[in-house]
């Protein structure tokens, strides 16, 4: 009877001693995950998932505080790529969140009612509002994340949203569908 | 002595409907009212205009210039007044606009002062290359790559064997065989100039075998001491054996390496045309503004073959094949295997028309697709020997990250394994299709780098300015103290009375800035006294009513 | 050395760990929905199994058989199954953080597999000696990722082919173990005992 206590209590205590010096061994630092999961999500910085940025949004998922549904920018291809990064199941997106865009959108500043404020360049997360007090503010479109943080701050209303224009260089092919009910025309092609 | 030929993987023997267009020789179309040259007609950056609305210009003088490395400038087909520089329909099969010169053609064709290079095996490969760049020659096979690259070996690499692609496996496609009949020395000059260019050891014209006549003109033009480096080799007629990778398999067993280039073993292939077409550039100095344009289809009365200038309207050519109208289906640029589906006839023939083909209405329609029956037909026909099943069944999931374990980017769309396919897939459509989607997923990303890129600043630029207005109110806050050890406020006062000097300062700058009232100049004491004495009319005016203008 | 062969190729085909003997059922479902994942998994699994095989070997012999203890082998062999877990879980998480995230709950309960306790209690069973529960438990381990790396490569293409509905899923995955199953019994007779 003793010997068993002994025995085990032994056991114990070495095993013990193992894993804590292997856990200072092996100690990890930071989390590598939360960047991989930042790499997935769209960077729109808009903040319709609840935090204030891709990045804390990306941290509150890495320690499972957060829900992988709540990005309308990302919309479903983000729901499912966080889904196969972290192995689990992909989720509708949350429509307390938001919609998700079926076109990319950007803005626009009309010219003839800016008054040079400022208070939507400090708005914009990305700084894409280029202008100076009581100068003429402008939008510069490349850079634009679509997050639309800048249209309730302008007193004048100025800014309006606009579809990103497609041109022969970002066009996409349709996804072939199969109409079972008709026989598919003759203006689609063999190849 | 008959060269030892090898096979490429799959490959299928179709129907040449080659005699349809064959019958008349090549004649050149009429000239268009209007020409419209899109400033994209190439793979790389788009050419940038060098008109302005309004000008004149004359048949070959340049009218955009390259922008980049990989790019090549446009040249006015046709002598005439730039009308336009705008957006307007191009053959795309997405169907939209891209930017465009438009010429009114004057009717004159009037031409600039060509200059033909002498003597180009006096000049260096690299001043020869220039050359053709300058005549905005691109690869006339349907890829429209700049040509003056692929004649550029690079520093390090050596070309045993340069090839001329005249195979043209499509089938109705009969441009490059017509131009083999009626001009083989322009192409095996071209030839000898492209040979000099890359310093090649050996040359191969490889043609088709269901090309006998074109085979035959071609060997009897080639002379004897030519014949000791330049070999003209009949290729068996298996589509696509005119795909560059093909037919360097065919022609010497060796395959291009997957994301390779033929260069990268020892070896160029250009297509015929684009000989012939630095040949002209060369000899005559003609820059590329013309070219064969096969118009064919069981829904034309005179299928035949056209030279036809850059910018004409495809429907000038469709009238001078007398198509049938009512009876045609659709328009196709390119061949039944290849082409894509022209939505506006009225878009104009860039460098890369090859085919103009008009299907009859009668054609038998397209059979429904089925379900996938996993029988590998697919596979078995595939040139590029890739594993069409799989790169359908990931196309059709989304899966894009898979899709490219199976080298989807190695497909190079040809059709046989969507012609074969006994369930009648689209399958070409899903790799088009995956293809587009995954470059939009990389631009996306791109995109999202740097928007993340500009956060991170953004948030910087807060902290920064944070740490800035600290660090003023911290010598602030120690100044006063200072202040108030040494005496209180006297040093405050003196701080007051400072800032005050400072603003009576500033503010008499800017009076004494803006009064120059002494030493005026007579005109100028002239325009004043004008604009007062309008100003007093106007006054006046006002005063009774009149106009506040 | 015949014996050392014949025991891998007992554990890897003859009397295969999940489709045979039916034991480490729970991650071979959980964790094969991809070839990537399902490979990780073989090999935190082989490395586990391994360690334990041999620790329990050497704990049973050294320490509970002497001291007559054997009746807390179980307890004993728990133990040691989740040292090693403890300590591969933290190996793994420093090597391959992604591998770590994507397994998930299924490394820590590489504790509870069935099959790691049974490598352990059949080498006691079967009176093995040290190089040979060493082989008992690679070979267990090998034939259990041959096995889950097979199974992950199934299923993938079964995700993405026209499975009829009520069948998507779980349903399919089940009849296609069924049927490897059937496979792997049929190197029944390969081996004699």
């Amino acid at each position: 009877m003793l010997t068993a206590i002994l025995v085990l209590t032994v056991l114990a205590l070495l095993f013990g001693l193992l894993l804590g010096y292997a856990s200072v061994r092996y100690k990890v630092e930071g989390d590598p995950i939360v960047d991989q999961i930042d790499a997935i999500l769209p960077q729109t910085q808009c903040g319709q998932c609840g935090y204030p940025g891709c990045r804390p949004y990306a941290e509150a998922i890495a320690q499972g505080e957060a829900e992988i549904n709540r990005c309308p920018p990302g919309g479903e291809t983000v729901i499912v790529q966080l889904a196969d990064l972290l192995g689990r199941e992909p989720l509708p997106l949350d429509a307390e969140r938001g919609e998700a865009k079926d076109t990319p959108t950007v803005v626009e500043i009309d010219e003839n009612l800016c008054i040079g404020c400022t208070l939507c360049i400090q708005a914009c997360p990305v700084d894409a509002i280029l202008g100076a007090p009581k100068q003429m503010h402008t939008i510069l479109k490349a850079e634009c994340t679509g997050c639309n943080l800048c249209i309730p701050p302008c007193p004048v209303d100025c800014i309006r949203i606009v579809p990103v224009e497609e041109d022969i260089s970002t066009w996409r092919w349709p996804e072939p569908t199969i109409d079972l009910e008709q026989p598919v025309d003759a203006a689609e092609k063999t190849a | 002595m008959k060269r030892r030929l090898w096979h490429f993987h799959g490959g299928l023997r179709l129907e040449g409907h080659k005699d349809l267009s064959m019958h008349t020789p090549v004649t050149t179309a009429p000239l268009p009212a209007r020409i419209v040259l899109p400033l994209a007609q190439h793979i790389g950056a788009p050419a940038e205009p060098e008109v302005k609305v309004g000008e004149k210009v004359r048949t070959g003088q340049r009218i955009a210039r390259a922008t980049e490395y990989v790019s090549a400038p446009i040249h006015a087909s046709t002598s005439g007044t730039v009308v336009a520089i705008e957006e307007r329909a191009v053959p795309h099969p997405s169907g939209l606009p891209a930017p465009c010169i438009v010429i009114e053609a004057d009717g004159q064709d009037e031409w600039i002062e060509r200059q033909p290079v002498a003597d180009y095996e006096s000049l260096d490969p690299s001043a020869l290359r220039n050359v053709i760049r300058e005549a905005g020659i691109v690869g006339l096979g349907g890829a429209g790559f700049p040509s003056f690259i692929k004649l550029n070996p690079g520093p390090d690499k050596v070309v045993d064997l340069l090839i001329l692609n005249g195979a043209e496996c499509e089938p109705y496609i009969t441009c490059d065989a017509m131009l083999m009949q009626e001009h083989p020395r322009r192409i095996i000059d071209g030839l000898l100039i492209m040979r000099h260019a890359l310093r090649a050891k050996r040359c191969i014209i490889a043609i088709e075998d269901n090309k006998k006549v074109a085979h035959t003109v071609l060997v009897n033009a080639l002379q004897k001491h030519e014949a000791e480096f330049i070999e003209i080799v009949q290729v068996p007629s298996i589509y696509p054996t005119g795909g560059e990778k093909q037919l360097i398999k065919v022609l010497t067993g060796k395959e291009v390496p997957s994301n390779g280039l033929p260069i990268d073993i020892g070896m160029v292939c250009h297509n015929v045309a684009t000989a012939a077409a630095v040949h002209a550039a060369i000899a005559e100095g003609t820059p590329l503004i013309e070219r064969i344009v096969t118009v064919t289809g069981e829904a034309l009365d005179r299928p035949r073959n056209l030279v036809a200038r850059i910018g004409t309207p495809f429907s000038l050519l469709l009238e001078a094949g007398q198509w049938r109208e009512a009876d045609t289906a659709e328009v196709l640029m390119g061949g039944p295997m290849m082409g894509f589906v022209v939505p506006d006839l009225g878009v104009p023939v860039v460098k890369t028309t090859n085919c103009l083909l008009a299907r009859p209405r009668s054609r038998p329609h397209r059979q429904p697709a089925m379900p996938c029956i996993r029988c590998g037909q697919c596979a078995r026909v595939c040139p590029a020997q890739l594993l069409p099943q799989q790169l359908y069944w990931h196309a059709h999931a989304r899966n894009f990250d898979r899709i490219q374990d199976y080298h989807l980017f190695d497909c190079i769309e040809c059709g046989c394994c969507a012609y074969v396919c006994p369930s009648h897939i689209p399958l070409v459509q899903y790799y088009r299709f995956a293809k587009t989607e995954i470059w939009a997923q990389e631009r996306q990303k791109q995109k999202a780098d740097r928007a993340r890129q500009r956060h991170e600043w953004h948030l910087e630029r807060l902290e920064r300015r944070k740490r800035e207005e600290e660090e003023r109110r911290r010598r602030k806050k120690e100044l006063l103290k200072k202040s108030k050890a040494a005496g209180g406020d006297a040093a405050k006062k003196a701080e007051i009375e400072a800032a005050l000097a400072r603003v009576k300062a500033k503010k008499a700058s800017r009076q004494t800035a803006r009064a120059n009232t002494e030493n005026l100049t007579d005109a100028q004491k002239q325009a004043i006294a004008a604009v007062e004495a309008r100003r007093q009319r106007l006054r006046k005016g006002s005063d009774s009513g009149g106009d506040a203008q | 050395m015949t014996d050392y062969l014949l025991i891998l190729v007992s554990t890897i085909l003859v009397n295969n760990f999940v489709l045979v003997k039916f034991l480490g059922l729970c991650p071979f479902m959980g964790v094969s929905r991809k070839l990537e994942t399902a490979t990780g998994m073989g090999l935190a699994t082989t490395f586990v199994l391994t360690l334990s095989a041999v620790c329990s070997y050497l704990v049973n012999e050294y320490l509970l058989a002497p001291l007559g203890l054997e009746y807390l082998r179980t307890i004993a062999f728990i133990l040691v199954i989740a040292v090693v877990v403890q300590f591969t879980e933290m190996v793994v998480h420093k090597t391959s953080p992604l591998l770590y995230q994507v397994l998930g709950i299924f490394l820590p309960l590489i504790t509870t597999n069935c099959a790691v306790l049974g490598v352990a209690l059949l080498n006691v069973q079967t009176e093995h000696g040290f190089v040979e529960s060493a082989l008992y438990g690679f070979g267990a381990a090998v034939g259990f990722s041959l096995v889950l790396v097979l199974f992950a490569a199934i299923r993938e293409r079964v995700n993405v082919a026209d499975v009829p509905e009520p069948f998507r899923g779980p349903s399919i995955a089940l009849i296609t173990a069924g049927l490897m199953s059937i496979a792997f019994m049929g190197f029944a007779g390969l081996v004699k005992g």
